[in-house]
């Protein structure tokens, strides 16, 4: 049975705006990493924040493990892509103690979890640092470490590292591949990067181009791990999901043409 | 040979129009604008208008130690910054949980908006003549006039700064399962604190011209006081030594509100 499951869902902007989502069925199993890649415009974040219970679908049916998502809950922590939704008058301590403090754990529990939790993606030393004081990547980590906190299910990443440089990317996706290995969580993780999706994915499900979206297709990366880049199996996968991906983008730039 | 021009450093000074090397050498620009200003209104007061309109720096120096010496200047300026102390306070404690509340909850905007937008463009000083026909010539007048300005700005600024929280920041603490007070106490109200801060400092600098104003039409003492009554009396050097102390004033309560921030709220000031 399946972990998550969206029926049937439709979503629009307000109650006379455009249908930016069209029937969308989607299962998800427990402990996949599941990619969601598509045009830009296509509503993978949409998709997203449905999920995590920002947005309401206008038809259709979402549950997790059976129950019908209703808002925002502790099971589905959203990382974002910009660090903005880190607090910036809180240390990198403080920041990754926030879930905890808000769930009323005691400060010896805070501060032991909080330390395994910056152990695990390497921002042990930083901790009396504030998010200004941060590079990028950083910033990415301690919204990860906040996130493991907590010991969520299911972890949303919505293009976390679609704003760092191309190194510093490589460096978050190992790291990110081995937490992923060692926690078991429910991961959808949206990208642009097919190298990024193929690397870190169990399965890269294809949304078609907007508006009236829908998943396009589902194709399974059944790569051994750890994983390495640049094997044969990994270009002709690349090749795979760039066919099917590039459809969809000259549909949108077609469009475009036509507009101009 | 060794080129400075090749470093960075000397590329760098040279792309700008002025190098400003050390901060030496700010201190010295700053100390020198100061001499500047007051070798011209020396000059300004002896050479070109030299006459009791308009005295020299030194006899305003004078005056200004004079009135210290009898305790008059003391005595104005205690005055006018208890009345400013006394609105500003009064108006912060109003308008922060006025504009949170405009902020946080819709319906209360909608309420009150038409009237912060109004009385936005009525100035303080268009109030002065109501306040002293109401609350006739006393304190309570002037405090009003301070609290008018004061309120306006700190909860203009504080709404802003409501909406301006950034939604993920919301968005993330949502998915902690923050409950509404958790929300607003941990996310909402360090995240506004900037806004307020500005708003309050806004109405540190509109309060001196406030008060100014309020003293001018109808009071006994405080600097406006100092400043319409040396007028009337034609001592002019009276009159400047009190503009000139309302100026020095105006800087040390901005320097002491900025000391203020940065020593109890810096961490607030932080961006991401």
């Amino acid at each position: 049975m399946a972990y998550i499951t969206f029926r049937g869902i439709d979503f629009r902007y307000g109650p006379k705006g455009p249908l930016t989502i069209r029937g969308l069925d989607l299962e998800l199993r427990r402990g996949e990493f599941f990619m969601l890649v598509g045009p830009s415009g296509c509503g993978k974040t949409t998709v997203l924040n449905i999920l995590a219970g920002f947005e309401a679908p206008t038809a259709g049916e979402l549950l997790v493990e059976g129950h019908a998502v209703t808002g925002p809950q502790r099971d589905r922590i959203v990382i974002f892509q910009e660090p903005d939704s880190l607090y910036p008058w809180l240390t990198t301590l403080e920041n990754v103690e926030f879930p905890l403090r808000v769930l009323g754990v005691s400060r010896s529990e805070r501060r032991a979890r909080v330390g395994e939790a910056l152990r695990l993606v390497g921002l042990r030393g930083h901790e009396a640092k504030h998010p200004g004081q941060l590079s990028g990547g950083m910033k990415q980590r301690v919204q990860i470490a906040r996130a493991l906190v907590l010991d969520a299910p299911i972890l949303l990443m919505d293009e976390p590292f679609g704003a760092l440089d191309a190194q510093t990317r490589i460096i978050l996706q190992d790291e990110l591949a081995q937490i992923a290995a060692r926690t078991q969580q429910t991961i959808l993780f949206i990208t642009h990067d097919i190298h990024e999706a193929i690397f870190l994915a169990d399965r890269i499900g294809v949304m078609t181009a907007g508006p009236e979206s829908t998943l396009k297709k589902i194709v399974e990366i059944e790569l051994p791990r750890p994983r390495t880049r640049g094997s044969a199996a990994f270009g002709e996968l690349y090749e795979h999901v760039h066919q099917i991906l590039s459809e969809e983008v000259r549909r949108v730039l077609r469009r475009e043409d036509s507009l101009l | 040979m060794f080129d400075a021009s090749l470093t960075t450093a000397g590329v760098r000074a040279q792309s700008r129009w002025w190098y400003l090397g050390a901060r030496s050498e700010a201190a010295w620009i700053g100390a020198l604008s100061l001499v500047a200003v007051v070798v011209l209104w020396q000059i300004a007061s002896t050479r070109w208008v030299p006459s009791i309109l308009f005295p020299t720096p030194l006899r305003t120096l004078e005056a200004c130690s004079t009135m210290m010496w009898e305790g008059v200047l003391p005595h104005h300026v205690a005055v006018s910054l208890a009345r400013i102390a006394a609105g500003f306070v009064l108006g912060t404690v109003v308008g922060v949980p006025v504009g949170l509340a405009m902020g946080l909850f819709p319906p209360v905007l909608i309420f009150l908006e038409p009237y912060v937008q109004f009385f936005r463009f009525v100035p303080p000083v268009a109030w002065i003549i109501p306040a002293i026909l109401w609350f006739g010539i006393g304190e309570t007048s002037k405090i009003f006039l301070i609290f008018y300005t004061t309120v306006f700005l700190v909860l203009f600024n504080t709404m802003v700064g409501v909406s301006a929280v950034a939604r993920n920041q919301i968005r993330s603490a949502r998915c902690f399962g923050a409950d509404r007070r958790q929300l607003f106490l941990w996310v909402i109200l360090p995240g506004t604190m900037p806004h307020v801060l500005t708003g309050m400092r806004l109405a540190m600098g509109n309060s001196f011209a406030a008060v100014v104003g309020a003293e001018f039409i109808a009071a006994q003492s405080g600097l406006g006081f100092l400043i319409v009554d040396s007028g009337t009396w034609m001592a002019t050097d009276r009159m400047f030594a009190g503009m000139l102390t309302l100026g020095v004033l105006g800087i040390l309560a901005d320097q002491l509100f900025r000391a203020a921030s940065a020593r109890w709220a810096s961490r607030y000031l932080l961006s991401n």
